[in-house]
């Protein structure tokens, strides 16, 4: 296990060099001259050498590149042409915003997801299976962001009974006032990655208890929910932990457009009008954080299977 | 000698194929769920294509004095829009975008994806290492937030947002590829073809690629679905298509500002998204079916 860990931080190096390479490779890819888009449109040639000179954009792509990195390392990841701050400190802080969303939604997608897969399976070809394979199949083709509207448009508009966007209440902070700003935000996003692990445990609960082993537990006189609680739920588990990882990368994007919905103060509206304004600091900035903490994510899904499945070695 | 032997070689191989598809297609057919699918994704494409019959009004023509008005009133089926545009008459044009951009995404995804699996699987070694790390590193990032990132740097706009989305598709294909490939290259026909004195490129594009097909297209008709909604999703964000280009994430979005008053102008080119993606998941789903039986529960 410890070798099996030390080999995946490892490999962690170049992944990460290569998305700090791509994510600078693609803000240096981008038309126009930082320079100009800081200086403005009147600025004249030698206020623009000047500035070039001054954020290092005169020496040679490795060059800027190594010095980018060497500050990022050193948690100076620049400043925000658009807001005039620090960039890690106002990433980090909208991040946090929309961990939190992705938090819920990640733990409703779950229990919702696992229950329905659980009871269908359980219970094959009877109504509730019917009726949330169906669901199923709808949250999963449902574009997130039409759902936000919807949800915005029942819940909030005609019945008045949540609020339809920020986080908090004026002048007010804390979990109790935020809870209700972020129930529709969290269903919204929770829909497709209910569906695909409602449809996974399913299909993998099914394929479980018709092995021998579950057959002879039950001929032993177990009980149908001890049976799935005690002996299939843990291996049937295993496929389903690896569905639940591949869509914390859709809540982490489908948060960004979520986000943009209910005017939730997450990264998203920050990406969204850094990439509009131009602002290549702040944009590169939560690029960097978020695919940085999809990649930790991934590594905890991986040492995750070891715990659920301890035959795996991964020698 | 050697063009009979080959012409000899073929002629069962593409009776087989005959029959492969025939029988591909009968127990597609008997899938009610991909056949409904199937019928409702042509009837989009065909009420795209022929939008300029099917309705006399013009998707761009603002008409200030129809602003909003609900559907089945003043001529209007499903109403308008915030600029008296008919909804849809815009519906319709928006069915070309939104479908054609969903369908060359995923062709430019699958084109590079599947040159990169051919030649990674192929070849083994430093190319697959090479080509697999590119590919790893892709995959490190969140799927929207890469395309995202892309048109950071190309900036906003229909196009961009086609290209990027296909990038993001790219590692997908690639690895599907990749793994039927790895499997393939150990088999008796490409060591036959080797064995034979055919080239590499010979034997990767004329006997591998044809066997990778069905995974392949499977798991494109799916992602159809999924492109689309990345395509409008960008759009919705003001980073793909851009007003007052009749593509449905752009209507989407303009018609938030009035959902209060007018819910119809954000509902109705949402539920064309989710039913173009539904019918796209009911026939990828029959198609699966189709080309491997034992999958069907």
């Amino acid at each position: 296990m410890l070798s099996y860990l030390i080999k995946r931080l490892l490999y962690l190096i170049p992944v990460l060099f290569g998305v700090s390479v791509l994510v600078f490779g693609i803000m240096h890819l981008a038309p126009g001259d930082p320079a100009q888009v800081i200086l403005g449109p009147k600025a004249t040639a030698q206020s623009l050498a000047k500035l070039r000179a001054e954020l290092g954009l005169d020496q040679p792509v490795y060059k800027q590149y190594l010095n980018w990195m060497a500050n990022v390392l050193q948690g100076d990841w620049g400043r925000s042409i658009q807001m005039k701050r620090e960039v890690l400190p106002l990433v980090a802080g909208r991040f946090l915003n929309t961990l939190v969303l992705t938090l819920f939604a990640a733990l409703l997608a779950i229990s919702v997801g696992l229950l329905a897969g659980i009871v269908s399976a359980t219970r094959q070809y009877s109504v509730f299976d019917r009726v949330s394979m169906v669901g199923a199949l709808v949250g999963f083709c449902l574009p997130v962001f039409w759902l936000g509207i919807i949800l915005q448009f029942i819940f909030g508009l005609k019945l008045n009974m949540l609020p339809v966007s920020g986080m908090h209440s004026p002048g007010h902070s804390g979990f109790a006032d935020m809870l209700p700003f972020i129930i529709l935000p969290a269903i919204a996003l929770s829909a497709e990655p209910a569906a695909v692990i409602a449809r996974m445990t399913r299909s993998s609960i099914l394929e479980v208890i018709r092995q021998d082993y579950i057959r002879t537990a039950r001929a032993k006189g177990l009980s149908q929910g001890g049976t799935i609680w005690h002996h299939a739920l843990k291996n049937a588990l295993i496929p389903v932990v690896t569905v639940v990882g591949m869509q914390i990368g859709y809540l982490l994007a489908g948060a960004v457009l979520v986000e943009m919905v209910f005017s939730w103060p997450g990264i998203g509206t920050l990406m969204v009008n850094g990439i509009i304004a131009r602002d290549f600091p702040l944009v590169q900035g939560i690029i960097l954080l978020v695919s940085t903490s999809y990649v930790l994510v991934n590594l905890l899904v991986d040492i995750l299977y070891t715990y659920l499945d301890p035959r795996i070695t991964y020698d | 000698m050697s063009s009979t032997g080959s012409e000899i070689a073929v002629k069962p191989q593409g009776t087989a194929q005959r029959t492969k598809t025939r029988e591909l297609w009968r127990r597609l057919k008997k899938d009610k769920f991909a056949v409904a699918g199937g019928i409702v994704l042509l009837t989009v494409i065909i009420l795209g294509i022929a939008a300029p019959l099917l309705t006399s009004y013009n998707p761009y023509d603002a008409v200030l004095d129809q602003r909003l008005l609900p559907p089945g009133t003043g001529g209007h089926l499903l109403g308008t829009d915030q600029m008296g545009r008919d909804l849809l008459t815009r519906l319709f044009y928006g069915a070309r975008i939104s479908v054609m951009v969903g369908f060359v995404a995923v062709a430019i995804a699958l084109f590079f994806g599947i040159i990169v699996g051919l030649f990674a699987g192929y070849y083994g070694g430093l190319v697959d290492t090479i080509f697999m790390r590119g590919i790893d590193i892709l995959m490190a990032f969140p799927y929207v937030l890469l395309a995202i990132a892309i048109i950071a740097a190309l900036g906003p706009g229909l196009f961009q947002a086609m290209i990027a989305i296909a990038i993001v598709g790219i590692p997908y294909y690639a690895r599907i590829v990749r793994g039927t490939v790895l499997s393939l290259r150990e088999k008796e026909f490409v060591e036959a073809e080797k064995a034979l004195g055919a080239g590499n490129l010979r034997i990767i594009f004329k006997h591998i690629l044809p066997n990778t097909m069905a995974p392949i297209i499977v798991a494109a008709t799916l992602d159809v679905g999924w492109m689309i909604i990345a395509a409008a999703g960008l759009s919705f964000l003001g980073l793909g298509a851009q007003p007052p280009t009749a593509e449905w994430g752009v209507m989407l979005s303009e018609g938030r500002n009035f959902l209060r008053v007018a819910p119809w102008v954000s509902i109705f080119p949402g539920l064309c998204i989710f039913i173009v993606v539904l019918s796209l998941n009911l026939l990828g789903d029959g198609l699966r079916d189709a080309l491997d039986p034992r999958l069907k529960e």
